[in-house]
């Protein structure tokens, strides 16, 4: 077995009497993509919260690169190399998009507090920024404001951005969220190329994409963890069937 | 380097305010070099106060309070140093200064040290609650110069000579407008430096979107209080310089009209436009001179000007000048 690079233990959160993460354990090993499927309202936005370090979980403990990161905010487990995506595309809308990967290269440094040099001038912030743009595939796009972009282009500029903290792990909230068949074709790809620079926890609700990209699947349904195995286990597993897969099934 | 319409537009709001003066000097009419210089210092306390509210995207209500401070440092160093009564008397001795070299940093740690706890604890809440604890904090500050009856109170407090300046003669009129132009100047520029570093790349970013900055690692908070205490400096200097023009301070300058006014220069001219505040600073001192002759209610009038600016022209004057054919 693969080095392990996140592990999360037995993770409760309740919201009043709603429980929204029960006894959750997973954990994400190095070059795999681990999906994270379940019904809406399963609780994986909230899980993914709890992960990235925007909301505190009641109990239970998270392990990220060897450090306990339960008690770390956002920007501590992002600078640790924890990097996210957004189920709602999150950008700097009136930035450009190199001005915006250039904000995330310079986030990943942790030097913000230069006020001498321009930003944009500056080498050690624009070589990383190009090459994460190409990498992304949105290449020739660099001068273009975030909010004159398409939503699938949008999309690609959230991974450069992820792909500009040098992540150890990506935590990606439906990446395809809107993108139509077509938009999701043309991001899986990059997404299943993605796994070898940093392994990748994904939320996803395409399922063709989930299968076609998945290494292991996890399914959360009302914030319980009910199976986590291979595409062809969870596929085969009578429970998930029954109570996500069912009607597809 | 490329000449933007914006630069061309800078340069002519520079090159007026400088030729206003000028050319009042050599007809022999101080008072309009006055005027020149009240825009000048107007202008470099929307300069600070665009910092904040511009590029950092934090309504302040509250910058009165660092204008205020500046005058009342200066005041109270000036008319301590005129009446050689020491500041402070005991273990060692702290006298006041007439020399403005001395004033301007005191001024400015002063009010920085105010922004600093101010910016603390508004900074912890955003939006309307931001507005509101601003205002709240400099509206104590007003208070509290009411009713301290050691420099003036409600009254104010009169220094009856202008501070000095080394191998200038601070009593004619244009020396004065050049120190403080000078100072605006200096403040523009390093508006326009802070802005395009990574400093303010992360600003922006933080104005923008705060809460996706948390998830690349930077924390918008000490962005915030960063940019907040450096406008607040900026705002205190103006103040200093607005005291030593008038040779008075009163609680007014403290007063959230005061906030108000100087938030009108900034979305006048134009919020988040580098010389936005000086173009603003300016129409509303025209406006006040030459709608000042016809009525009184000419305030009434500029905010008209100001609803139409708000509602037609986010940009503000500066927005409307480089606006190019096509653009919305």
């Amino acid at each position: 077995m693969s080095e392990v690079i996140l592990e999360i233990h037995n993770l409760h959160k309740a919201f009043g009497a709603l429980q929204a993460t029960q006894d959750v354990s997973l954990t994400l090993r190095q070059g795999e993509i681990h999906a994270l499927i379940g019904p809406n309202g399963a609780g994986k936005s909230t899980l993914i919260k709890q992960i990235a370090g925007e909301i505190r979980p009641d109990s239970g403990s998270i392990v990220f690169a060897g450090q306990r990161v339960e008690t770390w905010d956002a920007a501590a487990r992002a600078r640790a190399g924890l990097a996210r995506s957004f189920q709602i595309s999150s950008v700097m809308p009136d930035y450009t998009v190199l001005q915006n990967v250039v904000l995330a290269v310079q986030g990943a440094q942790g030097r913000s507090f230069g006020f001498f040099r321009p930003a944009l001038s500056d080498r050690h912030l624009t070589d990383p920024a190009q090459a994460h743009i190409a990498h992304a595939g949105l290449e020739g796009r660099e001068g273009v404001t975030a909010a004159a972009l398409s939503h699938g282009e949008r999309r690609k500029l959230e991974i450069a951005m992820a792909l500009a903290l040098q992540p150890r792990a990506f935590l990606l909230d439906e990446p395809m969220a809107g993108m139509g068949p077509e938009g999701a074709r043309q991001l899986t790809p990059i997404l299943s190329e993605l796994r070898t620079s940093a392994p990748i926890l994904l939320v996803e609700h395409d399922m063709d994409a989930v299968f076609a990209l998945a290494d292991r699947i996890s399914v959360l349904v009302y914030g319980r963890i009910i199976a986590t195995g291979s595409v062809a286990e969870i596929r085969a597993n009578p429970e998930v069937r029954a109570s996500y897969l069912g009607e597809e099934a | 380097m490329n000449i933007t319409r914006e630069t061309v537009v800078n340069s002519a709001v520079l090159a007026l305010l400088v030729l206003v003066p000028v050319v009042a000097q050599l007809r022999g009419d101080p008072f309009t070099i006055t005027l020149a210089t009240k825009v000048a210092i107007f202008a470099l306390a929307g300069v600070g106060l665009n910092l904040a509210l511009g590029f950092g995207g934090l309504i302040s209500f509250g910058h009165a309070a660092f204008f205020g401070i500046g005058g009342y440092v200066t005041g109270i160093l000036a008319s301590h140093a005129a009446n050689y009564e020491p500041l402070f008397d005991g273990a060692f001795t702290v006298n006041g200064t007439q020399q403005m070299l001395l004033i301007w940093p005191i001024a400015i740690v002063v009010a920085g040290l105010f922004a600093v706890v101010i910016g603390a604890l508004s900074l912890r809440t955003s939006g309307v609650f931001f507005i509101m604890l601003t205002l709240a904090f400099s509206q104590m500050i007003y208070y509290f110069a009411v009713s301290w009856p050691s420099y003036g109170g409600e009254d104010g407090l009169s220094f009856y000579t202008r501070n000095q300046f080394p191998e200038l003669n601070m009593f004619d009129p244009l020396n004065y407008f050049w120190v403080c132009f000078t100072l605006l100047i200096l403040a523009v520029g390093l508006s326009a430096m802070i802005t395009r570093s990574r400093f303010g790349l992360a600003l922006g970013g933080a104005r923008q979107n705060p809460q996706r900055m948390a998830s690349i690692g930077i924390r918008p908070f000490w962005l915030s209080l960063t940019i907040f205490v450096i406008s607040a400096m900026m705002t205190a200097l103006a103040g200093s310089l607005y005291a030593d023009l008038n040779r008075f301070v009163s609680p007014a300058m403290l007063n959230w009209h005061m906030s108000g006014e100087i938030m009108v220069f900034v979305i006048l001219g134009g919020n988040r436009r580098l010389l936005g505040p000086v173009a603003g600073a300016g129409l509303y001192i025209l406006a006040e001179h030459l709608l000042g002759q016809f009525s009184d209610y000419w305030q009434f009038f500029l905010g008209l000007v100001l609803l139409a600016v708000v509602l037609f022209a986010p940009g503000g004057v500066i927005g409307i000048l480089t606006r190019r054919r096509g653009d919305v």
